[in-house]
């Protein structure tokens, strides 16, 4: 579905990445994980387009840089891991927005599918009650679940999210990861994801990517990537026995 | 049955906005140095439509030449500068853009007192020249500016664009009174570039007021959804499928084109397009689809009124109109500046 052909960027003559190559298939949720600044958000960026870079990144195909916008946010749709917004929107018009792609013309925003679209978007982020709420007044969690919401009502074929859980609480973190699981599952779904937590990378991920100072270290089935050699080549220590010390002091 | 609450406005929104339009119109008619009762107005109006001769007297010549004209200019000149102030807004996410706070408004004058310097014209377009230097150099001012600003600061924040602004009309002010110096005659007095004018308004200039208005106004007003989509911010802008650069381009050619014509024809009339748009999202909630419009009547209705009262309040002396724009305009700066530090 999506295939990442020796992607580098580089900023001010600093090579942030270096001949990145993964691809996602249909059903599969890949996780890009490693250590802080090894690139993983500057991935995101660029097939988001949102910065310049050398290499090639295709979309069933198709190279996205050459697809119109609009054709790509049918297909792609991104979760950012900050969020601001300028002015006193609400939650249901920041939702509103992710329909912008389906919107012919100015004149023709009406359509049931939309309204649909929107209300399913709200009702599964937990959202319909805060929906004439402004943004501004939201929590960090509550605005994560806006743009969440924003991106479901988008309904891409390929969902980015980097750090998907970021300011969620134990529930929400669980109930997303969860909703994200089924809506893989779909026909002709996918999903990349950067996340930190390594055990929800490997509970959850079907396909992970390891990344260490902007290059691949491994990329393969969650199994294959996300061994105890690997992790301890790049975090340079025992992941393992820290996870379960931590773990284990429940019991 | 999904219930569907409509993005734009009421109809009964729109009457009030003509109707309220009108009723100032004739005010600002009628009220002036000599001040002309209704009933006159009308009857000079009604006989103009039915051909028919108009009553002799200092009244119809001062309505006809002079009030009309003048009038119409400023309602296009207040609709004009208030749109483009919402649009910048938008599209920089900056509650405190506006021709005048950014710059672009002094960058369409340094055109405009080039044109008049030089002698620079199109050949059949009465004051073309003008007109297009001033937009072409907006155009250029903004870019100009904008570009500073990113390589400044790349997340584009209120402040640097502001003071980039600021330093930026410092620059260009001192090389129009360099020009005004030396030219001497031929262009208007500094003042005229600063604090802005409209009392030599004609029909002609009310024209090509309403023409790029209807133009460009149209271009900013049927992208109501992608400035929606700025303000959210740019990056999300991109990512639900806004082609950005293309927007951008075409909300930046619209502002300073009718900045541009603003300029050349009334001055720098100050803090209109920050005053307006600002207002009116605390009236309309800040989607585009409803505060557009109506920033883009109230903008007229409140030049006017503006006028109105640079006309009589030292009757019969008459103040620049961006005296009582800029006394307003800095007064809600501030308020917008303390508002948005303190969140």
């Amino acid at each position: 579905m999506l295939r990442v052909k020796n992607l580098s960027v580089t900023v001010d003559l600093y090579e942030i990445l270096k001949n990145v190559n993964f691809s996602v298939q249909e059903n599969e949720w890949l996780m890009i994980v490693g250590p802080n600044g090894a690139g993983k958000s500057t991935i995101i960026n660029a097939i988001s387009q949102g910065i310049s870079y050398r290499g090639n990144i295709e979309f069933c195909d198709e190279n996205i840089a050459n697809l119109k916008r609009n054709e790509i946010g049918k297909r792609i749709g991104v979760l950012m891991q900050n969020h601001s917004v300028g002015y006193a929107f609400t939650v249901e018009e920041v939702v509103r927005q992710g329909r912008y792609s389906y919107i012919s013309s100015i004149f023709s925003n009406y359509h049931e599918d939309n309204e649909r679209k929107i209300e399913e978007a709200l009702k599964m982020t937990g959202m319909s009650e805060l929906r004439n709420h402004s943004v501004l007044t939201l929590s960090g969690g509550e605005l994560q679940r806006t743009f969440l919401a924003q991106l479901l009502a988008q309904n891409p074929k390929l969902m980015i999210l980097d750090e998907p859980t970021n300011h969620l609480d134990l529930v929400y973190q669980k109930q997303i990861f969860q909703l994200i699981t089924a809506w893989v599952k779909k026909s002709g779904q996918a999903a990349i994801s950067v996340v930190q937590d390594l055990s929800l990378a490997k509970a959850y991920g079907t396909h992970a990517v390891l990344m260490n100072h902007g290059e691949v270290i491994a990329f393969g089935t969650c199994d294959e990537v996300l061994t105890q050699d690997n992790l301890e080549r790049v975090y340079k220590m025992d992941v393992n026995k820290w996870m379960h010390d931590m773990l284990s002091q429940w019991n | 049955m999904i219930k569907y609450r409509s993005q734009n406005l009421k109809p009964i929104a729109y009457l009030l906005l003509i109707l309220s339009l009108l009723v100032v119109f004739f005010l600002c008619v009628c009220i002036g140095s000599v001040t002309i009762p209704i009933h006159n107005i009308v009857s000079i109006i009604v006989n103009l439509i039915l051909n028919k001769p108009i009553p002799e007297g200092v009244a119809g010549m001062i309505i006809l030449q002079v009030r009309i004209p003048r009038v119409l200019c400023v309602a296009f000149v207040g609709a004009a500068l208030s749109i483009c102030g919402a649009a910048m807004q938008g599209v920089l996410r900056n509650p405190l853009a506006d021709g005048t706070t950014i710059g672009v408004s002094s960058g369409a004058s340094l055109g405009a007192v080039l044109a008049i310097a030089f002698g620079f014209s199109i050949p059949g377009i009465e004051n073309g020249g003008v007109v297009l230097m001033a937009m072409v150099f907006a155009f250029i001012s903004l870019l100009f500016i904008i570009a500073l600003a990113y390589k400044l600061d790349c997340t584009l924040s209120t402040n640097t664009i502001i003071l980039i602004g600021i330093i930026f009309s410092m620059f260009v002010s001192s090389i129009i009174s360099f020009i005004i110096t030396f030219a001497g005659e031929k262009v208007k007095h500094i003042m005229f570039w600063t604090m802005g004018s409209l009392a030599d308004s004609t029909y002609e200039k009310a024209l090509t007021l309403f023409l790029l208005l209807m133009v460009f106004g149209t271009i900013i007003l049927i992208n109501a959804e992608e400035l929606n989509a700025f303000a959210i911010s740019e990056d999300n802008a991109r990512n639900t499928g806004v082609d950005v650069k293309r927007v951008k381009l075409l909300m930046l050619i619209s502002v300073a084109a009718l900045i541009g014509v603003c300029v050349s024809i009334g001055g720098t009339i100050g803090f209109v397009g920050l005053v307006i748009p600002h207002m009116m999202r605390m009236i309309t909630g800040p989607n585009h689809r409803k505060s557009l419009p109506v920033t883009l009547f109230m903008g007229a209705i409140f030049l006017m009124l503006a006028d109105l009262l640079a006309r009589v309040i030292l009757k019969p002396l008459e103040l620049p109109i961006g005296v009582v724009t800029s006394f307003v305009g800095s007064i809600v700066f501030v308020y917008i500046f303390y508002h948005a530090r303190k969140r």
